[in-house]
């Protein structure tokens, strides 16, 4: 299922939260509305933790996370580490990163195995984003943009690219991802994916803009909802694209 | 998911992305929206009005461009457009401008429309272009000027033409001359009256430049007067109205004067009987017992005036006896210019009302020796039987003066003339035109003038008249009647509409 939400009037809510499949930061914002859509829907199985780093609330865009483990930049005070490291459950790395690109959140994009990384990013982060997440990694732009973060979301399910991005690549993302890909937008056509849209495995958050339209093509690629249970001619070509992917990976 | 389309194609396809909006299929844009959603989403001419007003004058078809301007332009023209996109609010601020037309519209519907296409970024990178139609309704409002010219006392500026003689031949002429100049384009009213003309002007200068004009083609003198209209003592601004009083020598053509003794001697002994031969800026005068010519220019005329003693509608018709040219040793010799285009002749002659009655010929000495025969009739003034009172004719001794002073030729009979007559002339909008029998028998005279003196035609415009000239002589007759060749005359322009200051004599 997808849920609309705003953060304090903004469509932007990726900007101040990041979610994986096992644990939910959220900025420490004025209003306690934004945290409380998150604590309803996810209460029950992860915890949804209220974070800053380096006393900015932009969360989502400063971090990158996933089921392993969470990477947070250099800036990040001790205390704020501190209270993150108290909160998180105890199977998730965390680790900071000394990493020029410190929003972290903007230049990788991930899932539970594999990673889109910015062409820049540094050898080093690359190596502790490997061992930290757990995750494979992949120097990569989406539609020519090298905030590949921004540009992208994707979960172990499927991926939402920036609108502009060609068939290629998209096709050429998605062998490497080994998930479905499409591109779309968010936001009543907004492309920062991104920051409108938050997504693990089966729960999606969404600007309060986005459309119906929009909010559909989210829970069919992200397999979330009614929509798990595809239409026979779906599944079949969803079936038939990772079956290309695989074998396309395997040759 | 149908949304990856699998092609064999090297190129890059972009993807295609379901519009935000209703979701069918799109080529990823800007907005992320399909047309149809961004027409209905969007509108970036919201700010502009679309109907409006315009203000016309349709006295002279100009269009108001406020606050008070007003700009002549005819539909669909550049000018037009110019005027309505200043009407439209907006247009500048919240768009950018990028084509503008107009739509046809029929000119009575009093509709105007613009087609206007204009620009505007929404979102960065997202530049949007709109159609749309702007209609402007034309309402009539007269201009101020107009107003003031419909009041009909709207003048600043009045040039009183006056002459002080019996017809009007001067005015017929003076009205060719305006035309042939185009001198009378400023004037806002032209009025008639019992002896002259009135021309008013919106403009001081229009009348001084109508002074000028007068001044450099007939005779005459000029006084100006001006009234305080009305005043303001604070920014010492006047307002007046300026009147001019043109005053036209009272000599025309074939008129016979009688010089004072003094003014004659001053002339080298001419005349005293003279006639006028010509009238330009100055008077010329030809004696008929010598053909000495004397020029006399306006200036020189105020200071010795002298009045006609015979005007053309007093000359009667005498019958030519017998012509007895005057060779040059027989002429008397004359100081001082002499005309050359005439030639001396001793002349008898009948009175042609006393022809079977009275067996009584004149002997006279003439300047006409050049045209007259014997048997032709000839216009004459009988200055002995006559009865003027003349200060300066009374000084001389009438025996000294001839009996007959012979002016010019009769040709054919008037009615003849008129018909034989291939031609016409144009008229000025004049008020208040007296039209009596008085007033046609002196245009005749005019056009008959015309016919006998090239000379005069020079300055005159004149048209060919088609319903006559289709019209087949069927009398043969010999009779000499001075015409007007083919060659000197014009085709009227067609463009009646164009003319709105003149109104073509039928």
């Amino acid at each position: 299922m997808a849920v609309r939400t705003q953060f304090e009037s903004s469509n932007d809510i990726g900007v101040f939260a990041r979610l994986t499949n096992s644990y939910c930061l959220v900025g420490v914002g004025g209003s306690e509305n934004f945290y409380s859509t998150f604590e309803s829907e996810l209460n029950d199985h992860i915890p949804v933790i209220h974070a800053s780093i380096a006393d900015c609330r932009i969360v989502g865009r400063l971090t990158i996370g996933n089921r392993h483990g969470l990477l947070v930049p250099s800036s990040t005070t001790d205390q704020e580490l501190q209270h993150i490291r108290n909160s998180l459950p105890d199977t998730v790395r965390l680790r900071r990163c000394e990493e020029r690109l410190s929003a972290l959140g903007n230049v990788i994009a991930c899932n539970d195995y594999v990673a889109l990384i910015h062409p820049d990013l540094d050898k080093e982060t690359e190596e502790i984003l490997s061992n930290t997440l757990n995750v494979e990694c992949f120097r990569q732009t989406v539609a020519d943009r090298v905030l590949v973060g921004s540009y992208s979301t994707f979960t172990n399910q499927g991926g939402l690219v920036h609108p502009k991005t060609t068939i290629q690549e998209q096709e050429e993302l998605s062998s490497l991802l080994q998930v479905p890909l499409v591109a779309g937008t968010i936001n009543r056509g907004s492309d920062v994916i991104g920051a409108g849209l938050l997504v693990n495995d089966w729960i999606a958050f969404c600007g309060l803009d986005t459309t119906a339209h929009e909010i559909s093509v989210i829970e069919s690629v992200f397999k979330l909802g009614q929509h798990h249970h595809l239409t026979g001619a779906n599944a079949a070509t969803t079936n038939k694209t990772i079956k290309d992917s695989l074998v396309d990976a395997l040759t | 998911m149908e949304y990856i389309i699998p092609s064999n194609n090297d190129a890059p396809i972009t993807g295609k992305i379901l519009c935000c909006q209703c979701g069918i299929l799109i080529e990823p844009n800007a907005l992320n929206m399909c047309s149809g959603c961004l027409q209905t989403q969007i509108d970036i001419t919201d700010q502009i009005p679309k109907q409006g007003q315009l203000q016309m004058c349709n006295k002279c078809i100009r269009y108001l461009q406020p606050p008070n301007t007003w700009i002549s332009a005819e539909l669909e023209s550049r000018e037009l457009l110019t005027v309505c996109l200043k009407r439209i609010k907006g247009l500048n601020k919240e768009v950018r401008l990028t084509d503008a037309g107009f739509i046809w519209t029929e000119p009575h519907s009093k509709r105007v429309k613009v087609k206007l296409t204009v620009q505007k970024e929404v979102m960065t990178g997202a530049i949007l272009q709109q159609t749309f139609i702007v209609e402007f309704t034309i309402l009539n409002q007269i201009c101020d000027e107009c107003q003031r010219i419909e009041a009909k006392d709207y003048w600043k500026a009045l040039v009183q033409v006056r002459q002080r003689t019996s017809h009007k031949k001067t005015f017929f002429y003076l009205e060719q001359l305006l035309l042939k100049h185009n001198a009378h384009t400023d004037t806002t009213q032209i009025k008639q009256n019992h002896s002259g003309l009135d021309f008013y002007f919106a403009e001081q200068n229009h009348a001084r430049k109508l002074l000028d004009f007068l001044s450099c083609v007939v005779p005459c003198a000029s006084e100006s007067s001006k009234s305080l209209v009305s005043h303001d003592i604070h920014s010492n601004i006047y307002n007046y109205k300026y009147t001019y009083a043109v005053e036209i020598v009272p000599i025309c053509k074939d008129d016979v004067v009688c010089l004072s003794m003094k003014h004659s001697k001053q002339l080298g002994n001419i005349g005293p009987i003279c006639i006028c031969s010509k009238i330009t800026q100055n008077v010329y005068l030809i004696d008929p017992q010598t053909l000495k010519i004397a020029v006399i220019s306006s200036t020189e005329y105020w200071r010795h005036p002298f009045q006609s003693i015979c005007d053309s509608k007093h000359l009667v018709e005498y019958i030519v006896c017998d012509v007895n040219l005057i060779d040059s040793d027989g002429k008397p010799h004359v100081y001082g210019k002499e005309s050359t285009k005439h030639a001396l002749a001793e002349v008898y002659v009948m009175k042609a009302s006393e022809i079977g009655f009275v067996d009584k010929q004149y002997i006279t000495i003439t300047h006409l020796g050049h045209l007259l025969h014997p048997g032709d009739s000839v216009l004459g003034f009988d200055l002995q039987n006559s009865n003027v009172s003349n200060t300066s004719l009374e000084t001389y001794n009438m025996d000294k003066l001839p009996d007959v002073i012979l002016v010019k030729k009769l040709y054919a009979d008037k009615s003849l003339r008129n018909r034989k007559r291939k031609w016409k002339l144009k008229h000025l909008n004049v008020e208040d035109a007296v039209s009596g029998t008085s007033n046609d028998r002196d245009y005749t005279d005019f056009l008959e003038d015309l016919e006998e003196d090239p000379t005069l035609r020079q300055n005159v415009m004149i048209y060919k008249d088609e319903k006559k000239l289709h019209q087949i002589d069927d009398e043969k007759e010999t009779i000499d009647i001075p015409q007007i060749g083919l060659e000197e005359m014009m085709s009227e322009l067609k463009l009646d509409e164009d003319e709105t200051q003149m109104k073509v004599d039928s």
